[in-house]
C-alpha cells in the first residue's frame, strides 16, 4: 500500500466508524466495532510506522479544488450552527467571535483563495508518525475505555439522557480530525481540523447537559474561538503575500523575518489550545465532561493539537525576541500551574493543572527551538500522552467504585482496589519519578536550557516547577499505598474493556520506558537532524544507568510474591491513648474520635486565588509582547 | 568514563567512613554541649543491635519500601562515585527519597504522616538548590559527568561561589541537622516523636541508619567537588564543612517548614540569577 494512502484511510476511517456509531442499536454491536476499529487503527498505525519511519518527509500532492471547496463549506455550516449556539445561549462574546472568524474567513476565500498554490495538500514525517501513533493507539484505547464507563456512567448519572450514539461519534471525529491535523502540509486544511477539534471538544464538554457544564463549553468555546481568529488571521495575512505561502513547508522555508507575524499568531492560537495561562481555566473547566472525555482532551488529542503546531513552527521561532517570550509564556504557565496543582484535593483538578504545566514545558521548549530543546518537546509529548491517558482512566474506574474523585477519599486504594491503584500509581511514578519517561524529558530539558542563550533563567524555573511537581504527586501516591486499618476489598469487576485499555496503556507507560532509546533513534532523531541538522542523544551510559534502575523498579514489587515471614504486627504510636482496632481513639472529654490523616495542601503559599491571578497578568503580558515583537520585527525589517 | 571499581569502592567502605563521621559527629556534639559524648564507633553499636531485635511493623509494607529506600540510597552514591551523569544522580537520590515517603505514609500513622508531608517539603526545599549546583558545574566545567567534574582543573567554587554557599544552606536539610530536622530528628527533641521514622524498629530503622551514613558519604563527595582542583584543599574543605554544620546544628533551633522551604527558595533564587547571570554574561 502507498503511504498517502495509509494517511488517507487513517483520516477516513475514523470517520466510517464514526457513522457507525450513530446507527448502532445495541451496546454489543458498538463494543464489537469499537474495538475492531480500534485495532483496524492499531494495525494501519504499525504498518505506517514499519514502512514510513525511514523515508524522511514525504510530501504528498491530492486535488485541492473540490476538498478545498467541500472544507469551506462545512466551515460555514460550523459556523452556523456555532452561531446558534451562541444566540440559543446567550453568550455573545461566543457570537462576535465566530462573526469575527468567519468573516475573515469569507474575506479570504472571496479575495485570495484562487491564488493560493500549494503544492503537496498532505505530508508524514517521523514527527507526524508520533503524533499519529499517540492519537491512533492512546485515543483509540480511550475509546475502548469509554465503552464500559459510559455504560456505568449512565447508570449512575440518570439525570443526564443517555445520549452514548452522538457521543461516540464525535469521539471519532475527533480523531480523524487529529490524524487531519498532523498529516496537513496545507494550512488551511490545518485550520479546518483544527476548528473542527475546537468544536468537539465543545460539544464533549457540554454533554450532560447541566448548568455548570454548559458553561465550562462555552469557556472551553470562546477561547479556542479567539485562538481561532488569530489563526484565521495568520492566513490572511499569508494571503496578502501572495499565495506561495500556504503550505507548512512552505513557510518554515520563507526565512524568519517573513514567516514571524504568522508564526507567532498560530502559536497564540496554539497556546489558546494548549491551555496556557491566562487560558488555563478551560481544561480545568472541562472536567465536568465524563472521563473519558478528559482523558482524550488531555493526552492524545487537543491540547496537543497545540503544542504540535508550536513545535512545527518552531525553527521560525527560535532565537527569535518573540521565541524567547513565547517560551517565558510556557514556563511561567508551568512554574505556577505546578504550584497550583499543590493545592487541589480533587484528582482531575490535579491531573488538568499538571497537564497545563506539562505543555507549558513543551511550549518552552518550543520557544527556545534549538535542537536539544525540540528532543525534549518530543519526549515530553510522548511520554506525558501515555502517564496522563493512564492517571485519567484509573481516576475515572476509581470514581464509580468510591464515588468520589478527592485525593483524600483514595487513602488505602491500595487495599480496597489493588489492580487499579496500582495502575495508577504507575501513572504517577510516569509522571514525576526517574527512570520514567516524564523525568527522563525533563532532564533532557534542563540540558537543552543550558545550551541556549538565555537558558539559564529556564533552568531556573524549571528546577523549581519540577521540585514543585515531586510535592503533589508524591502525597497522593502516598494516600494510594497508605494501608488503612477500616479497608477491604471493594473492587469488584471493573469492566472488560475498562480493563484492557488501563493495562495495556500502563503496558505502554513502562514498555516505552524500556525501548525509548529506539524512539529516539528512529524516530525523533532523523526528524531533528533534518529538521535542524543536528541531532541530540544521551550517552550510552546514561541508557545502561536508566534501564537498570527501571529494571530494579519492575523486579522489586516481584519480591513480595517470595515467601517470607511474618512480622509482629502492632497499632500504630498513637501517643499513648486507647485506641481500638479500627483507629477509635479517646479525645478530650472522653470523646470517642476516629484517627483521620490528609495531606498538606499548602493553600497560603499555593492556593489557586493566589496564583492564578498573577499567572493571568504575568502571562497576558507576555503574549501582548511576544505578538508586539513579532509585527514589529515583520514590519520594520 | 565510568569507574566499577569506585562504585565497589564506595558500597564496601561508605558505610564504614559514614558510621564513623555519625560517630566523631556525636563526640563533637558531646563536647560542644558540655559532655564526653559516647565511644566514636557507638553508631556501629547502635546500628549492631537494632538488627539483632525483633522486627515489629504495623504493616508488611513498609519493610518493602525500606528496602527499596536502601538499595537506592547506595545506588545514588555508586553512580556518583563510579562518575556517572551529576543530574541522574540526583534523580536517583530523588527516586531513594521517595520511597522513604512512601514507608512512612504506609503506616497511616499520625507522626510518621506529618513527618512524610514534613520530608515531602524538604525534598521541594531543598532539590532546586542542588540541581542549580549540579548545573553551576556543568557551566563552568563544560560536563555534567561526575568523573570530569572531579578530575576538572577549573576552581569551580572560585567560580560558583554563591551557588557554593546556597547548597551548603540545604545541605542542612539534607543532614537532617538543626534549624531544618523538621521531618526527623538525631536529637530526642523532636516535637513529632520521630516524625518520618516513628513507625519504624529494629532492622528497619537500621536499614535507615546505614542508608543515611550512605547519604552523608555521596553528600560530602558532592561538597568535595567544588574543590575538586586540589585533593588535599578539597579534603580539608569537606571537613571543615561538616564541623560548620555540626556548629550549626548545635546552635541553632529547629524552625517552622515554611521558614525552611522559603529561605531555601528565596536563595536557590537569587544565587542562581546572580551567579549563573553573571557566568552568562562572562561568557563562561
Amino acid at each position: 500500500m502507498e503511504i498517502v494512502q495509509l494517511l488517507l484511510f487513517l483520516i477516513l476511517f475514523p470517520l466510517i466508524t464514526a457513522v457507525f456509531m450513530l446507527l448502532v442499536g445495541k451496546d454489543t454491536e458498538r463494543n464489537w466495532i469499537v474495538k475492531l476499529s480500534a485495532l483496524g487503527i492499531g494495525a494501519v498505525l504499525v504498518y505506517l510506522l514499519i514502512t514510513g519511519f525511514d523515508k524522511g518527509t514525504l510530501y504528498f500532492a491530492i486535488g485541492s479544488e473540490p476538498i478545498g471547496l467541500v472544507m469551506f463549506a462545512i466551515e460555514l455550516a460550523i459556523a452556523v450552527f456555532i452561531l446558534y449556539m451562541g444566540i440559543r445561549y446567550k453568550n455573545y462574546l461566543v457570537v462576535s467571535l465566530i462573526v469575527l472568524q468567519t468573516i475573515v474567513m469569507i474575506a479570504f476565500e472571496a479575495m485570495f483563495a484562487g491564488g493560493v498554490d500549494v503544492q503537496y495538500n498532505l505530508f508524514v514525517d517521523q514527527f507526524s508518525i508520533i503524533m499519529a501513533l499517540i492519537i491512533g493507539i492512546i485515543g483509540s484505547l480511550i475509546c475502548v475505555y469509554a465503552l464500559g464507563y459510559m455504560k456505568q456512567f449512565h447508570e449512575h448519572h440518570h439525570s443526564c439522557s443517555d445520549r452514548r450514539n452522538q457521543f461516540f461519534f464525535i469521539l471519532f471525529v475527533f480523531i480523524a480530525a487529529m490524524f487531519g491535523l498532523v498529516f496537513s502540509n496545507n494550512i488551511i486544511w490545518v485550520y479546518f481540523f483544527w476548528e473542527i477539534t475546537t468544536l468537539c471538544s465543545f460539544l464533549l464538554i457540554g454533554y450532560t447537559k447541566t448548568d455548570e457544564a454548559i458553561a465550562n463549553a462555552f469557556t472551553a468555546l470562546w477561547m479556542n474561538l479567539l485562538g481561532g481568529v488569530a489563526f484565521a488571521v495568520a492566513i490572511l495575512y499569508l494571503a496578502t503575500l501572495g499565495g506561495g505561502m500556504m503550505g507548512l513547508d512552505q513557510l518554515l522555508a520563507s526565512g524568519k523575518v517573513i514567516a514571524l507575524i504568522p508564526a507567532a499568531l498560530i502559536g497564540f492560537a496554539g497556546l489558546t489550545k494548549a491551555a496556557q495561562l491566562p487560558f488555563s481555566s478551560w481544561l480545568v473547566g472541562a472536567m465536568v465532561a465524563p472521563t473519558p472525555v478528559s482523558a482524550l482532551l488531555h493526552s492524545s488529542t487537543m491540547v496537543k493539537a497545540g503544542v504540535y503546531i508550536i513545535v512545527r513552527l518552531a525553527p521560525i521561532f527560535q532565537g527569535t525576541f518573540s521565541g524567547y517570550a513565547l517560551a517565558l509564556v510556557g514556563a511561567t504557565t508551568f512554574l505556577l500551574a505546578s504550584g497550583i496543582a499543590i493545592s487541589q484535593s480533587n484528582a482531575k483538578r490535579v491531573l488538568a493543572y499538571s497537564t497545563i504545566a506539562n505543555l507549558g514545558l513543551v511550549v518552552a521548549c518550543a520557544g527556545i527551538g534549538t535542537y536539544e530543546a525540540i528532543w525534549a518537546a518530543v519526549l515530553l509529548i510522548i511520554f506525558h500522552a501515555i502517564s496522563k491517558s493512564l492517571l485519567f482512566m484509573a481516576v475515572g474506574t476509581a470514581e464509580h467504585h468510591i464515588s468520589s474523585r478527592d485525593i483524600e477519599n483514595m487513602h488505602g486504594l491500595i487495599r480496597r482496589m489493588p489492580r487499579v491503584a496500582a495502575m495508577m500509581v504507575i501513572g504517577i511514578a510516569g509522571m514525576f519519578l526517574a527512570p520514567f519517561g516524564m523525568l527522563i524529558s525533563k532532564w533532557v530539558a534542563i540540558r537543552a536550557f543550558i545550551d541556549a542563550p538565555f537558558g539559564f533563567i529556564f533552568v531556573i524555573i524549571l528546577a523549581f516547577g519540577s521540585a514543585i511537581t515531586v510535592f503533589f504527586w508524591a502525597k497522593w501516591m502516598g494516600k494510594i499505598i497508605s494501608v488503612t486499618p477500616d479497608c477491604e476489598n471493594i473492587e469488584g469487576k471493573v469492566d472488560r474493556s475498562e480493563w484492557i485499555a488501563l493495562v495495556t496503556v500502563a503496558g505502554l507507560s513502562i514498555i516505552t520506558c524500556f525501548i525509548f532509546p529506539l524512539i529516539s533513534t528512529f524516530l525523533v532523531e532523523p526528524f531533528l537532524l533534518r529538521n535542524y541538522g543536528q541531532a541530540a542523544q544521551l550517552g550510552q551510559y546514561n541508557i545502561i544507568i536508566m534501564i537498570m534502575m527501571l529494571v530494579l523498579l519492575v523486579v522489586l514489587p516481584l519480591s513480595v510474591l517470595l515467601p517470607h515471614k511474618r512480622h509482629k504486627h502492632v497499632m500504630p504510636y498513637m501517643g499513648g491513648r486507647q485506641t481500638t482496632p479500627d483507629m477509635h481513639f479517646s479525645g478530650s472529654l472522653g470523646i470517642q474520635r476516629q484517627m483521620e490523616l490528609s495531606n498538606y495542601y499548602l493553600e497560603n503559599i499555593f492556593g489557586e486565588k493566589k496564583l492564578r491571578p498573577l499567572g493571568i497578568y504575568l502571562c497576558t503580558a507576555i503574549i501582548a509582547i511576544m505578538l508586539a515583537g513579532a509585527f514589529a520585527t515583520g514590519v520594520f525589517l | 568514563m565510568i569507574s566499577i571499581v569506585w562504585a565497589i569502592v564506595f558500597i564496601l567502605l561508605a558505610p564504614v567512613a559514614g558510621g564513623l563521621v555519625a560517630g566523631i559527629d556525636r563526640r563533637i556534639t558531646a563536647r560542644m554541649q558540655g559532655r564526653y559524648g559516647p565511644p566514636i564507633l557507638q553508631p556501629f553499636y547502635d546500628v549492631g543491635k537494632l538488627f539483632e531485635k525483633e522486627h515489629i511493623v504495623v504493616n508488611e509494607t513498609q519493610i518493602f519500601y525500606v528496602i527499596c529506600y536502601f538499595i537506592f540510597m547506595v545506588f545514588t552514591g555508586a553512580l556518583f562515585f563510579s562518575g556517572a551523569d551529576l543530574l541522574l544522580t540526583i534523580f536517583a537520590l530523588t527516586l531513594a527519597q521517595i520511597f522513604l515517603v512512601l514507608g512512612a505514609y504506609a503506616t497511616y500513622s499520625p507522626y510518621s504522616h506529618i513527618g512524610a508531608e514534613r520530608e515531602l517539603i524538604q525534598i521541594m526545599a531543598y532539590e532546586p538548590m542542588v540541581i542549580l549546583a549540579a548545573v553551576g558545574m556543568f557551566v563552568v566545567t563544560k560536563s555534567f559527568n561526575v568523573s570530569d567534574i572531579a578530575a576538572s582543573s577549573v576552581p569551580i567554587v572560585l567560580l560558583i561561589p554563591g551557588i557554593f554557599l546556597g547548597f551548603l544552606y540545604v545541605l542542612t536539610i539534607k543532614l537532617r541537622k538543626s534549624p531544618f530536622d523538621i521531618s526527623t530528628s538525631h536529637h530526642a527533641h523532636q516535637e513529632i516523636v520521630k516524625g518520618i521514622t516513628t513507625e519504624f524498629s529494629g532492622p528497619s530503622l537500621g536499614l535507615i541508619e546505614v542508608a543515611h551514613w550512605y547519604e552523608t558519604i555521596f553528600l560530602l563527595g558532592f561538597v568535595y567537588l567544588f574543590f575538586g582542583f586540589n585533593p588535599i584543599i578539597a579534603i580539608i574543605a569537606v571537613a571543615i564543612v561538616y564541623l560548620l554544620e555540626i556548629l550549626i546544628d548545635n546552635t541553632n533551633a529547629r524552625v517552622k517548614w515554611q521558614v525552611a522551604m522559603k529561605s531555601s527558595w528565596a536563595i536557590a533564587a537569587i544565587v542562581g540569577v546572580l551567579n549563573l547571570g553573571v557566568l552568562y554574561y562572562l561568557g563562561v
